[in-house]
């Protein structure tokens, strides 16, 4: 049964949250994600969940770290600014191996930039953000469906795996407004021996390791363990229009939706081009965007940021094809008739 | 043979890392003590600051977290509103209470958390060697005031309990030290009658205990001693500020 509904982006979001099991949000709010703390505020009570409205964005991914300490799905939800508050308690909840979830609908920077969408988080998403060597899964959707989509699947992610998930969105994805069909309400049944309060045996969270000298090594060996265990397991990605390329388009998120409308008339016009469309941008499809170089004249890489998502396209091409890379900077966003005209301007 | 008295079941028996004289040590066998008089081991989560007390959890026997520097009130309260049946202890120095973790502080506070918030201010920063702290007192000594504390560059010592005290929600605030015997028996019935209150969901509580230094503060442990009862409560009075138990 296909029920659709029309719901805005941030609505969506916390919609498949509570969908996929999340009870607790702590969130502070800035635009443009005001929504999603909104509706958790009414939708939560009602099915039995905890909203807080934290003090700040620190205090939010203190007490996300808190709830997820208890074996919890839980999450919270910011922009740009904001999710840079965040990045001290994601390192700690990485080291910590606990859950949580976290949006970022990205906008224009840096420092308090504006309000506008952007795609210039992705270093702080992919490459760290926070201190030490850790790797948070980062999911980046395209569409008010995908974030339903991916919300929930970012909630069993974070449990599998008790390591923090994004959800990389943007300004757009989030005010926009879809019809989407929403899963049915998950019942939860998460294995939380690990966590506090389990009834069980006791259970330390921690993130320091002093003593033996080597610990805080091992610790370290043992995560990177896990994220190529996560690597091995688990990757997203879309291919669209690739059969018999001779150029290739690189983009994600709202800006590789947008593509999708060049390629098309591009197509139209007999150009063989098509769009490889990274989902999981970490663990980020390395091996499957070098599948596709074979014949290849050109590369563009299209993204709302400088160069950044481009460095991985870099990584993974290895100075086999030459990548020109098309950018939108604070808070501007493409449109199909620039990037038809961008493409066709370089062949 | 008959034991009269032993160490507290929620007290692992682990030689702890303190200096010799420190607090530290008296007041985390009155929190296991309590622990084990309300036979709340199994359902207690103290939460680990940054500070000396960092390794809370080599000491107290139960669930633990470890908290970023300053965001103990905020951890506490995500676990609390997981676990409302659960008791949870955030215990913390002067600089994770009052300095980076200000706002944390405040406002689990003013959200009436019901949580119980143990403040072990000793007018300096133990951990990192012995610089100022937001209670250091005016003229004191530190390693970042070496000519003593201005009031021109670093203003005045913060005093924790009134702060707190100017909002609604919490339902008990007392100030305490460990310099006695007798101070002892009186500090841990503060402690006891807050997690009771926590055990019987009224609300906040937050107990702050005057302690000592003696390392960082040059000062033998019993000149320590001395110096809190001479100087320090000159600046911060030792009173239960709050009780609603009481009212």
């Amino acid at each position: 049964m296909n029920n659709k509904i029309l719901m805005k982006g941030n609505e969506a979001l916390a919609e498949a949250a509570i969908r996929a099991g999340c009870r607790y949000y702590f969130g502070y709010p800035i635009t443009p994600q005001n929504e999603v703390p909104a509706y958790m505020s009414k939708r939560l009570p009602e099915v039995g969940g905890v909203f807080v409205q934290a003090e700040s964005e620190l205090a939010s991914i203190n007490m996300l770290f808190g709830a997820g300490a208890c074996g919890a799905r839980a999450m919270t939800s910011s922009s740009s600014p904001g999710i840079s508050l965040m990045q001290e308690g994601i390192s700690y909840i990485a080291g910590a191996e606990t859950p949580a979830v976290i949006a970022n609908m990205m906008r224009g920077g840096p420092g308090l930039g504006n309000i506008a969408p952007s795609q210039a988080d992705y270093f702080q998403a992919v490459k760290g953000g926070g201190h030490g060597d850790y790797n948070i899964i980062v999911l980046a959707p395209s569409s008010v469906q995908e974030i339903v989509d991916f919300t929930v699947e970012a909630f069993d992610l974070t449990m599998k795996y008790r390591n923090p998930v994004m959800i990389l969105g943007d300004g757009v994805l989030g005010q926009m407004s879809e019809p989407v069909v929403l899963p049915e309400m998950k019942k939860v049944n998460d294995d939380v021996d690990w966590a506090i309060c389990n009834g069980g045996e006791r259970s330390i969270i921690r993130s320091l390791y002093l003593i033996p000298e080597n610990k805080l090594e091992m610790h370290n060996l043992h995560l990177q363990e896990k994220y190529e265990k996560i690597k091995n397991e688990y990757i997203k990605y879309e291919e669209y229009r690739l059969e018999d390329i001779e150029y290739l388009i690189l983009a994600y998120g709202t800006t590789a939706r947008v593509c999708k409308s060049s390629i098309d008339k591009l197509r139209d016009e007999g150009v063989k081009i098509g769009l490889f469309r990274p989902i999981s941008l970490w663990p980020f499809p390395y091996n499957q965007v070098k599948k596709q170089l074979k014949g290849l004249k050109n590369i563009f890489v299209f993204e709302m940021a400088k160069a950044q998502f481009e460095e991985d396209i870099r990584l993974a091409v290895e100075g086999k094809i030459s990548i020109k890379g098309f950018y939108k900077l604070g808070g501007a966003v493409f449109n199909s008739q620039e990037i038809y005209k961008n493409i066709k301007d370089n062949i | 043979m008959k034991i009269l008295y032993d160490k507290p079941k929620s007290l692992i028996d682990k030689k702890t890392h303190y200096c010799p004289g420190c607090s530290h040590g008296i007041v985390h066998r009155l929190l296991a003590e309590i622990i084990d008089e309300f036979d709340i081991q199994k359902r207690t989560v103290v939460i680990a600051p940054v500070g000396c007390a960092v390794l809370l959890y080599d000491y107290i026997d139960c669930d633990s977290v470890e908290a970023a520097h300053g965001r103990a009130p905020a951890i506490a309260t995500g676990i609390k509103r997981v676990k409302p049946d659960h008791i949870v202890v955030s215990y913390q120095g002067d600089g994770d209470l009052l300095s980076i973790g200000m706002s944390e502080t405040i406002h689990a506070a003013n959200r009436g958390e019901n949580i119980t918030v143990i403040f072990i201010n000793n007018a300096v920063y133990g951990m990192t060697g012995g610089q100022m702290a937001p209670t250091t007192l005016i003229g004191q000594k530190t390693r970042t005031t070496p000519s003593g504390r201005e009031v021109s560059n670093d203003g005045y010592p913060i005093k924790a309990c009134e702060l707190l005290n100017t909002l609604d929600a919490p339902y008990f605030i007392a100030r305490g030290d460990v310099t006695s015997v007798k101070s002892i028996i009186k500090t841990k019935k503060l402690i006891k009658k807050a997690v009771k209150y926590q055990m019987e969901q009224k609300g906040y509580s937050f107990v702050e205990i005057l302690s000592n230094c003696s390392t960082n503060w040059g000062l033998s442990p019993a000149e320590a001693n001395n110096w809190i009862l001479k100087e320090m409560v000159k600046i911060y009075p030792l009173q239960v500020f709050r009780d609603k138990g009481e009212a």
